[in-house]
């Protein structure tokens, strides 16, 4: 058996969840010596042709040529992982489905013509089966590095799938929510980020995108007692993961 | 070479931030097109950012750009406070430079390193590189990891930080969250200074260009948050008139949109403000251009490595000053009531210029945005270079003057995915 390769692709985002395996600066030569880097367009001028073992997906689908290539991009990768709220939940970009997308065109290119875009910002899974996604605008590099070193040790990742509470919970933070007042999305939120923003005396924003079955309901009451008024709630869930089901308002 | 007609094309640019691509066409060897071709889908910012609470923009905007979130979010915290007519605290101010240093020194670091530095050795990427250079590689991490070990220290996290708030920050860090970064910073000065030295003995092309240069300038320190506009030919203006001086507009070969200074074409970024801003620099980083062989001024694209390692010695010198003033403070923020009205605000993102200008309604809801990000407005002086570099290179057979062509694009680090968004258009182009 040769060394693994693996491949980075981008679809519609901002670069920061690929970025994240550069960010990786104590692994990155370790990581380098274990796979072969075949495609990975941001760091380098090789491109050695697939199949691939692994491939991390970064971005949405929101143009008519990514409606192929991500086919493509399947066909060639024994292991395809989405990184990032982008690639598994649409993205910031998703926003556009809330609103009229010839009028976002409109306001922001003169000849519109111009420019082939989708009205929709779907997730890879909307498109073809992946294999593991990983959540988070941005993903965690422990997270990434988990995930890689579990598929080139052919197991699963060991990933939780509860929420940014009990995260918060086990660093032994102060509830933002109930001592504060300070509206906060963790109760619902997928953990993965550390409790970053209670660490930081502020409420989670939601990121990470929906735990598995979070109770919404109950933390819209609980976001109405902090003060928040419907429009506010519709803002709160319609971020980088708005169009994610459990969050889609 | 006697090609009646030629053509140069890269479909896919490497070692750039986004997706983009070139193409030059000759006919009897003169360039009849240069084009940096940018394919990068739009994503809307400056539309879906409409009807959204004035506090929002810095978290939306920080996802424009991975690479350079801090930018984003800091331009648009100026902003919000100028349309709110709130001035933030001196310690706001120190902390938020501060950060910035920090995006400067991993950015800058993953540059010169991981992205141009194999242009000049011969590889098509760095961990090729290490293959015969590992230990240079591993000092360029460290470098990298310093620069985002003191982005998390402040922000929480390097990309996308979830700290900064308009008004200042949510928390301020302890003393003691930010001793160990002093400690690695100290080490990351000296490599900072060897990467100077290790870049001034590339070899470069020879290439003198006469773009006009435009960069935030201040007379107290090496401008990065604060300033006015300044230009090469002699503009000097408050960051409130951009919006008279810098006009976008629509080219079909690109979902970015071009910009020009006064109707012209000029650049932004590491060259204009070093040039613009020498004697701004603190004595070790001149020190450390002037043993470089870098003059008061630097127009030779190719050297913009140089430049950029020279000013991670200044963004390494100058956390280290801030650290050593820095004393946590409360509140963290300053409050900032919502007001109707139009604000600017421009930082020196660390490929150049980013300008934000928002338009808040009576209820604080966002009524107009506007950004333009330093990518579009280095287009055109881009595919100038590209021009002058291949009508200079006429004799190299393709296979060598392509390489030329996509070295004279990643010269500017072109951060592809800011460029591709946006904007309330005032000309167009059919």
């Amino acid at each position: 058996m040769g060394t693994p390769s693996l491949a980075v692709w981008k679809f519609t985002s901002c670069d920061g969840c690929q970025l994240t395996l550069l960010d990786c600066e104590d692994e990155l030569l370790a990581l380098a010596g274990a796979v072969r880097i075949a495609r990975f367009t941001e760091a380098s001028s090789t491109v050695i042709q697939g199949p691939y073992d692994v491939s991390l997906v970064e971005g949405s689908v929101t143009t008519p040529e990514e409606l192929t290539r991500i086919q493509r991009v399947r066909e060639q990768s024994k292991i395809l992982v989405t990184i990032g709220a982008c690639a598994t939940a649409g993205g910031i970009q998703a926003l556009r489905e809330f609103s009229d997308i010839a009028e976002y065109q409109s306001l922001v290119y003169a000849s519109p013509q111009h420019v082939e875009t989708l009205a929709t910002s779907t997730p890879i899974s909307a498109h073809v089966p992946v294999d593991y996604e990983l959540r988070g605008c941005p993903i965690d590099r422990r997270q990434l590095l988990e995930v890689l070193t579990a598929f080139l040790a052919g197991r699963k990742p060991n990933l939780p799938d509860t929420s940014v509470c009990t995260e918060c919970k086990r660093r032994g933070l102060t509830c933002v929510m109930v001592a504060d007042g300070i509206p906060c999305l963790g109760p619902v939120t997928h953990t993965g980020c550390g409790a970053l923003c209670p660490a930081h005396n502020r409420g989670c924003f939601g990121c990470f995108g929906p735990m598995n079955q979070p109770n919404i309901t109950a933390l819209v009451d609980q976001l109405r007692a902090c003060g928040l008024d419907e429009r506010a709630i519709d803002r709160a869930f319609r971020t980088f993961n708005a169009t994610a089901p459990e969050f889609r308002r | 070479m006697s090609h009646r007609a030629r053509q140069l094309r890269v479909s896919a640019l490497a070692r750039v931030e986004g997706e983009g691509a070139l193409n030059v066409v000759l006919h009897e060897g003169a360039v009849e097109r240069a084009e940096l071709r940018i394919y990068e889908p739009p994503r809307f910012f400056e539309a879906l950012l409409r009807g959204r609470a004035y506090t929002e923009p810095p978290d939306i905007t920080a996802r424009i750009c991975g690479i350079c979130p801090v930018a984003y979010q800091l331009s648009a915290c100026l902003a919000i406070e100028d349309a709110c007519g709130v001035a933030v605290s001196t310690e706001v101010e120190a902390l938020r430079r501060l950060l910035y240093c920090g995006e400067w020194i991993s950015s800058h670091a993953l540059h010169v390193y991981l992205l141009h530095a194999p242009d000049f050795l011969g590889y098509p990427d760095a961990i090729a590189m290490a293959a015969e250079h590992r230990d240079t590689l591993e000092r360029g991490l460290a470098l990298k990891k310093a620069g985002n070990a003191l982005l998390a220290a402040i922000g929480g996290r390097a990309i996308h930080p979830v700290n900064v708030r308009v008004g200042g920050f949510y928390q301020a860090p302890t003393r003691a969250t930010l001793a160990p970064v002093a400690e690695q910073l100290r080490s990351a000065l000296d490599t900072a200074l060897a990467t100077v030295d290790w870049v001034a003995s590339f070899e470069f092309p020879d290439l003198e260009l006469d773009h006009d240069l435009l960069a935030v300038h201040a007379e107290s320190q090496y401008a990065i948050t604060r300033g006015r506009l300044r230009s090469s030919s002699g503009l000097d203006f408050p960051v409130a008139e951009f919006p008279d001086h810098v006009v976008e507009h629509q080219v079909p070969h690109s979902t970015a949109l071009h910009a020009e200074l006064d109707g012209h074409r000029y650049l932004t970024g590491p060259l204009a403000r070093y040039t613009l801003n020498f004697e701004q620099l603190s004595p070790i980083a001149r020190q450390a251009a002037t043993a470089a062989g870098l003059g008061s001024s630097c127009r030779n694209p190719f050297r913009s490595i140089v430049v950029r390692a020279v000013e991670l010695v200044y963004a390494v010198d100058e956390a280290l000053r801030l650290l050593s003033e820095y004393e946590p403070f409360q509140p963290a923020h300053h409050p900032v009531p919502p007001r109707a009205g139009i604000g600017h605000g421009v930082t020196e993102a660390p490929r150049g210029v980013l300008y934000h200008r928002y338009g808040i309604g009576t209820d604080g809801l966002v009524t107009t945005a506007t950004i333009v990000p330093p990518t579009s407005q280095n287009q055109a002086a881009v595919e100038a270079d590209l021009r002058a570099l291949v009508a200079a290179n006429l004799a190299l057979p393709d296979e060598q003057l392509t390489p030329l062509c996509e070295r004279a694009i990643r010269n500017y680090d072109p951060c592809i995915s800011c460029s591709a968004h946006f904007l309330d258009l005032t000309r167009t182009e059919r």
